[in-house]
This record gives C-alpha cells, structure tokens and sequence, in this order.
C-alpha cells in the first residue's frame, strides 16, 4: 500500500492504554551496536532519556573455550588464549603459561622473564592508548584521538610481528619460558619506539586531558564507590580508578616485576574521567617499566631445559595462578587428573566481571552517558563471552 | 596464612560448621577448605569480616564435574563348585556416585594475602544440586554463579537473579558436564539454493538433458 494512501488515524479517537505519569521505554541496546565494542546487548528501560533499569545479555560470542580446552593438551590451547582478549594476547599467554607453571612447578629462566615483561608491557601500552581512542570515539570525537592511538599501536605490533611472526595472535609464551629468542636488532628498535612514546602521551595529554567537552561528558559519570568496587570483584585500572590499592604486579610479586621501581596511580572520584586518567598515568609507568627492562635484560637461555614439550603432563593436583593484564586480573584455574589433557580449564576474565557493576553505574544517567560508561569498563567481547 | 589456623579459628567463631581440608598434592600448594551448605553463608561471612582474615574479595568462582564411577574389584571366595569346595574371584563392582564442586577463590584487598580455596560439594550430580548463594557476602560471585548455573546446573538458593547467562533462555542441558552430548536435532533450513537448484534441473531436461 502506497503510503499517501493510509487514511490518518483520527484525532478523537481513544488511546489504547491508559496515560501514565511515567511511561517507560523498553529499548535494545546491541548487539549490532557500534558502541558496545562487539556483539554485546543491553536491555535499557528508559523513563524518557534516564534509565531506569539496565540488564545485560551476554552469549553471542560464546564456544565454551573452556570445554574446547578439556579435550585438547596443554599447551594445545596455548593458540586458543590468544583468541580471548584479542587486543591482548601476549599477557593471555602469560596468565595460562604463569598457571601451568604454578600447577607443575616449572621454572623461568631470567631471560625469558625480562622477555615476559617487555612484550606484556608493551601490549599494555597499546591496549590502553587504543582504549581511550575508543572512549572518545564512543562519545563522538571522531577519528583523531584513536588515530593517533592506532598509529603508536602500529609501531608495537610490527616489534611483534618482528618478534613472533603474528601482530595480532601471537602465541608468545611456553611453559617455562618463551617461543623464540629476539631477531637482531629488536632490542634497539624497541628502544627507539620506547623512547618515542612519552612525546606521543605528551601529545595525547595536551589534546584531551584538559578538553572541556570531554570534562564535561565524564566526570561525575558512572561513579564506582570504592567499597562496591572490592565487593563487586572489579580489578585492574578499573578498581584503581575507584582508590582500590591493588596491583597484582606488586601484590603477587610475580615475575621479575619486584626489581622495576613503578607506581600504581590510583583515582579518587572513580568516575568515567578517573578511569581515563588512571590508564594514560600507567603508561607513564610502564615506558619506566620497559626502559628498565631493556636497559638490564640478560643473556641466557629462553625455555627451562628440564623441561618437556611432548608428552607434558603434570602430576594430578590443582592450582590458581593470576596476572594483572591491562584488562584487569587474568587468572587460569587448571586441574590436573595426570593426563595430557586440562581435567578442569576455567578463565577468569576480568572483562566479564567488571560489567558486573554496569547496571549500578547507569542508573538515573542519560543514555548517552551508557555509551561512555561501558567504554571506560575496556571490555572485549571474545573473552566475555569466551 | 596457614589454612589449619584459619580452619580452627572458623570453627571457633561459627559454631556448628562442619569444615574439612581438601588437600592438594601440585607444587602449587593451594589447598581449599570444604563447606558445609548450611553452615557456608555464615562462614563466608565471618572470612568477609573477621579483622585478621578481611577476604573481602572474592576472585573467582566455577565449578566442577566429577562424575560417577564404577570400580570394579576382585575378592576370592571359598564356594562350593561341583561338589568341592574352591576358592572362586568374584568380580564385583562398586559405583561411586558422582558430585559437583564449586570453588571460590578469595583474596584480601586490605591485607593483602591470598588466594583463599573455598569448595562447596552437592550431593549428586542432577537433582541434589541445590547449594546456597554467596552473592550476598561476595557481589562479584553475581555473574559467576549464573554461568555456573548456566554451565553445570548448580542451583544457588538465595541469588537474586538466576538466569542463563552464556547459553539461550530455551536452552535444556549443561554444556559443561563430563558427559554432555551435542543436540542433533538443528532444523534443517530450506535456503533458496534448493530452488534454483530445481529450476535449474527443469531447465536442463527441457533444454535436452545437456
């Protein structure tokens, strides 16, 4: 039916339902949104532009990693923790390679640790510049700030790329070591793109710390209590944003981190702009983290010589090993029944936990300030929903 | 902390709790503390507020299957075969019911010490699978719980929202049990593929088989 053909409704007559004082609209956020950083769905009920209640739906990136892991050997599902947390898939081989190691006692080489730190360093520096070009694309800057981050990214995954043969899934670690040594000349490439990125976080700094729209748009938004945020299990730069002084790096003393002098800078609003602030502070850190790396890393062999790549199987027993990844805490919990396969494989993912509070956050906000809140948790869907 | 100590000082504080040491023979050393269902929000409480404990951070939460066993064993008898007595094997079997475990793993911001191992046991594996929420002592315990309901069918009395969390609403099994089969029962879908295929076929017969 052509459309000037449909006779208007006419004026007079009754509405359907009686009015409300309040009449709430039910709306689906996701998951084909671009905003929510995957396929994630919010169901909001709005009560004009205020939500009123917020649930998420999560599952559409679901394979059930976990059971994949079951029926495959250890260090078959090695590839597979690359797939997790995409941006990120250095400190994801890190946390299962740290929980294989704690379940079968297996040691690192210093060379190898230096290794561990300067590659998971480096990916936090990428993760959390290209966050915060996400965050502003969210809220409508468009282009510049994640261009600018995606360029300083560009420059990390080519050491990578350099370095592993994948930009993106590395599959870096082993149990009890590293993969492959450095190429020649890495080290001083790394440097050079070390040293450069304080000017980039300068740049970065000056074009958005002080921005008055992006003040405007984040602080006093979403703000995570401190004592919510500990019950609530938040981790990473999340938790530290709300004033919680707790890095696994210095908690755990996990690698070799007990021998870098850095600083956890924390929040004290633990709003939308806090987070901001907390994730560009920690790249200052870690370039001081990888400029002490780089300076001392030692000579040496890269893997544990006692130990086996075929036929591993660790003697039957459990155990729970964790990192701070730039997500948050990545921990592993393996069980071991004493064949070469995981009895049990679980992954705790910081992504998933930390959008336990989302409903808390959005409350009586607007609906745009939903799009800067889940921007600032730093999700990624393919370890939400593993 | 040592866990005997943290053992004997809840024992103390919440009276009637039944407590027993898991032990864990990894050189990782984790060992965990089993739960009583009745006795566990109490317990998890006093973990949560104690001042020497503080564990107001609980990590992570999952389950695990261990399903039933049969283990077969030999046993000589003397009987009477033929007429004569004989000592005869009997091979008889024993089934050793299966349960579900779930784990928690607490650490504590303010003290900074941890990992805490807390495991909660059910009685089987299908119907006796009721074990009571610690969501409200631990908030992060929502989501994980759910995808433990989700994934192995524990069902945690007093969870103020019990829902799937990875699989769909309609869903029936729990994908994460040992002896999960794949549906193979995926409708199968009529694509517009069959009906080019036929017209196509039409065509050729018409057109002379070539």
């Amino acid at each position: 039916m052509n459309i000037a053909t449909v006779p208007p409704a006419p004026l007079d007559s009754e509405p359907v339902t009686e009015p409300s004082k309040e009449q709430l609209l039910e709306i689906s956020m996701g998951p084909q949104h671009p905003s929510t950083h995957g396929v994630f769905r919010m169901k909001v009920v709005l009560d004009g532009e205020r939500v009123v209640r917020l649930k998420p739906v999560f599952g559409y990136l679901h394979r059930n990693h976990e059971k994949i892991a079951e029926s495959v050997t250890y260090l078959g599902s090695m590839p597979y923790t690359d797939r997790l947390d995409y941006m990120c898939s250095i400190t994801n081989n890190w946390g299962y390679a740290l929980a294989v190691e704690k379940l079968a006692g297996i040691e690192v080489p210093e060379r190898a640790e230096y290794l561990r730190v300067i590659c998971g360093e480096l990916t936090r520096l990428q993760n959390h510049a290209c966050l915060i070009g996400f965050l502003m694309q969210d809220m409508g800057s468009t282009g510049t700030p994640l261009m600018y981050a995606f360029r300083e990214r560009e420059k990390i995954l080519d050491l990578f790329e350099s370095l592993t043969g994948a930009r993106m899934m590395c599959n870096y670690m082993r149990f009890g070591g590293c993969r492959v040594d450095l190429p020649a000349g890495w080290l001083d490439r790394a440097k050079k793109v070390i040293a450069d990125f304080p000017r980039f976080l300068d740049e970065y700094e000056r074009l958005l710390v002080s921005n008055e729209i992006l003040m405007d748009r984040t602080q006093e938004v979403g703000v995570l209590s401190r004592e919510l945020a500990v019950s609530a299990g938040i981790s990473g730069p999340m938790a530290r944003a709300s004033g919680v002084d707790y890095d696994i790096r210095k908690v755990d003393h996990y690698s070799i981190y007990d021998r870098f002098t850095f600083r956890v800078p924390l929040g004290s609003h633990g709003d939308v702009y806090d987070r901001f602030m907390v994730r560009l502070l920690e790249m200052r850190e870690s370039v001081g983290i990888l400029q002490q790396a780089t300076r001392a890393i030692p000579a040496g062999p890269i893997v544990d010589p006692k130990m086996k790549i075929r036929g591993f199987r660790p003697k039957p027993g459990e155990a729970y090993g964790r990192i701070e990844s730039p997500k948050g805490e990545l921990g592993f919990y393996l069980i071991s029944d004493g064949s070469p396969n995981p009895y049990r494989y679980r992954v705790r993912p910081p992504s998933l936990i930390n959008l336990t509070v989302l409903e808390d956050l959005c409350l009586g906000r607007n609906v745009a300030d939903i799009v800067a809140i889940l921007g600032s948790v730093d999700i990624v869907l393919g370890e939400v929903d593993r | 902390m040592n866990l005997e100590a943290i053992k004997s000082e809840i024992e103390a504080n919440v009276p009637g709790c039944r407590l027993e040491l898991v032990a864990n023979p990894s050189p990782s050393g984790q060992h965990s503390l089993l739960l009583d269902g009745e006795h566990a929000v109490a317990v998890a409480t006093y973990l949560r507020d104690a001042a020497g404990l503080r564990f107001d951070f609980c990590s992570n939460v999952t389950g695990i299957d261990w399903p039933g066993k049969e283990v077969s064993q030999t046993a000589t008898a003397r009987k009477i075969v033929d007429g004569l007595e004989q000592e005869v094997e009997e091979v008889g079997t024993t089934a050793i019911p299966g349960y579900l475990d779930v784990v928690y793993h607490l650490y504590s911001v303010e003290k900074k010490h941890g990992p805490l191992v807390l495991r909660m046991r059910t009685q089987d594996r299908h119907s006796g699978v009721h074990l009571p929420s610690l969501t409200p002592v631990w908030r992060s315990a929502e989501l994980q719980e759910r995808e433990v309901f989700d994934l192995f069918g524990v069902f945690f009395e007093g969870h103020p929202d019990l829902r799937r969390l990875l699989m769909w609403p309609g869903f029936v099994d729990h994908p994460m049990l040992k002896d999960y089969v794949d549906p193979d029962d995926y409708e199968y879908e009529p694509t517009a593929h069959d009906v080019v295929l036929r017209r196509v076929n039409q065509h050729r017969s018409e057109a002379g088989g070539r």
